[in-house]
């Protein structure tokens, strides 16, 4: 099982990087786990793939409280670093509960940021997809959409963002350095993404050939001690959320000074829950603020035939991950 | 470079180096049964779900199914015909066996590379083994018996 033949080029620096990816059809690969995953089953047809995995992108830092994350570091390297472990547990957390161990040996956290959207349909040949052949209808719409949105989709696309690392920083209010032909570039991590309206083949709104260099978090001392990462699957381990929530709460004398709040699972994007977050701000983390925020968070929800129980999912896991982060310290 | 061609890699292979032309597109899994004939390294669903390509590279667990080979050129790579002999197995391997941590066989190999890597990072309870073999599929259902010699290894 396998598609079309590509060509491939290793690229000697970030320079060398942006010329070769700049060439029509080329596609950038890091650790191969989406890409080659996508190029087997014929979702991704590249011209060329070009090599950044040496690149020189791999770093981990953290200093007066930022955390600044190479694209090209490892998964595993970055939940196991002592500064991630310490300072952001959240990062930590989400990334553990991700893939398996030999997965996050490989995969890349701007390769992890940049995994297409999952849908059965996208991934299986012969069925109708429009990110895979635009124009070629969305399956899952009237089809099996147990795995669907519940947030942001189209007509033309239902498909979920799986990762579960850009839910927790998208709680913290990341933004991602991108560089390109020119010149680089910071945008907060949700501009990162596109919603699918009606070209679902486009995920994000890098231009052709930038590349993601950097992620910067925020200091975020301030949630370390009320943060978690809940992930509800269909299987304990090696599973992708049905519905994931990231939390995070400051709490300053039995008052939620500030919040940060994401969901995965049900949305083409790590969907940020900003109207839930402000509903918390200035309340005691009790029951009552607790579930206004979870009704908040499900407002807008439109599900399908049958992905309707990921309203009630999500409600209740924002629940249990306030409950879990608003007790006392 | 024309679609299809070759890429010179350098590959250091249970303590061999091996100098291979590659085609661009295959993956270390190919490489490894289909141009070396090192067979032991089983390939399952192809996809990265199944763990029976599992492979270690530079010391670390990978699926070797999803690592383009080319890649990985300066690699030092073990597959299972690096780890112990018929005559002297790992105390893994000698686990394995004394659990009946395997029926069919055939995800084994993927099994044993991928308990060397965890037994590296000294899981603390049979919990974190089952957590840290979920990358490892048995369809003949030996997991328990799996753990339980990973967890012998592990002095659990």
């Amino acid at each position: 099982m396998s598609g079309p033949s590509f060509q491939y080029s290793r690229a000697a620096n970030v320079h060398d990087a942006l010329v070769q990816a700049s060439r029509p059809g080329a596609a950038y690969l890091a650790g191969g786990t989406d890409l080659l995953q996508l190029w087997k089953a014929g979702a991704i047809a590249p011209a060329e793939v070009v090599d950044i995995s040496s690149l020189s992108l791999d770093q981990v830092e953290f200093s007066d409280g930022q955390l600044s994350l190479g694209a090209l570091a490892r998964l595993s390297d970055v939940a196991s670093h002592p500064d991630v472990k310490r300072h952001h547990p959240l990062i930590a957390s989400a990334i553990l509960a991700s893939a398996s161990g030999q997965i996050r040996n490989m995969a890349t956290v701007g390769g992890n940021l940049l995994q297409r959207t999952r849908c059965a349909y996208f991934r299986t040949e012969g069925l109708a997809c429009n990110k895979r052949i635009p124009g070629s209808g969305c399956g899952a719409l009237r089809g099996e959409n147990r795995q669907a949105a519940l947030f942001g989709a189209s007509t033309s696309c239902v498909a979920t963002h799986a990762s579960d690392l850009a839910v927790a920083l998208a709680a913290l209010g990341a933004e991602v350095e991108v560089l390109g032909a020119e010149g680089q570039r910071r945008l907060p991590l949700r501009d990162l993404y596109r919603l699918p309206a009606a070209t679902p083949e486009r995920d994000t709104n890098l231009t052709a050939g930038e590349l993601v260099t950097r992620i910067h978090v925020p200091d975020a001392s301030r949630f370390a001690a009320r943060s978690t990462y809940l992930k509800v699957r269909d299987r304990a381990s090696f599973e992708f959320a049905v519905v994931s929530v990231a939390a995070a709460l400051h709490i300053e004398n039995g008052r939620i000074v500030e919040a940060g709040l994401a969901a995965g699972g049900v949305a083409p994007l790590p969907w940020r829950l900003t109207r839930s977050e402000a509903a918390l701000v200035g309340r005691a983390p009790g029951p009552q603020a607790i579930a206004a925020a979870a009704e908040i968070a499900v407002e807008h929800a439109r599900p399908l035939a049958h992905n309707g129980f990921k309203v009630a999912l999500l409600r209740n896991a924002v629940i249990r991950a306030l409950q879990t982060i608003g007790g006392q310290p | 470079m024309l679609p299809g061609s070759s890429i010179s890699v350098s590959l250091h292979i249970n303590g061999r180096d091996h100098q291979l032309s590659v085609p661009a597109c295959d993956t270390l899994l190919d490489v490894l049964r289909d141009t070396l004939g090192m067979t032991g390294t089983k390939k399952g669903c192809d996809m990265g779900a199944c763990g029976a390509c599992t492979v270690l590279a530079d010391g670390r667990r990978i699926k070797s199914c999803l690592a383009l080979a080319a890649s990985y050129d300066g690699r030092s790579i073990t597959t299972i015909e690096g780890i112990g002999t018929l005559n002297d197995l790992h105390q893994l391997q000698a686990a394995f066996i004394r659990h009946d941590a395997l029926q069919c066989g055939y995800c084994t190999p993927g099994q044993i590379l991928s308990g060397l890597a965890l037994l590296d990072e000294r899981p603390g309870n049979l919990e974190a083994i089952r957590e840290g073999m979920s990358g490892n599929l048995c369809r003949c259902g030996a997991h328990p018996n799996i753990v339980a010699a990973i967890a012998e290894v592990a002095g659990l």
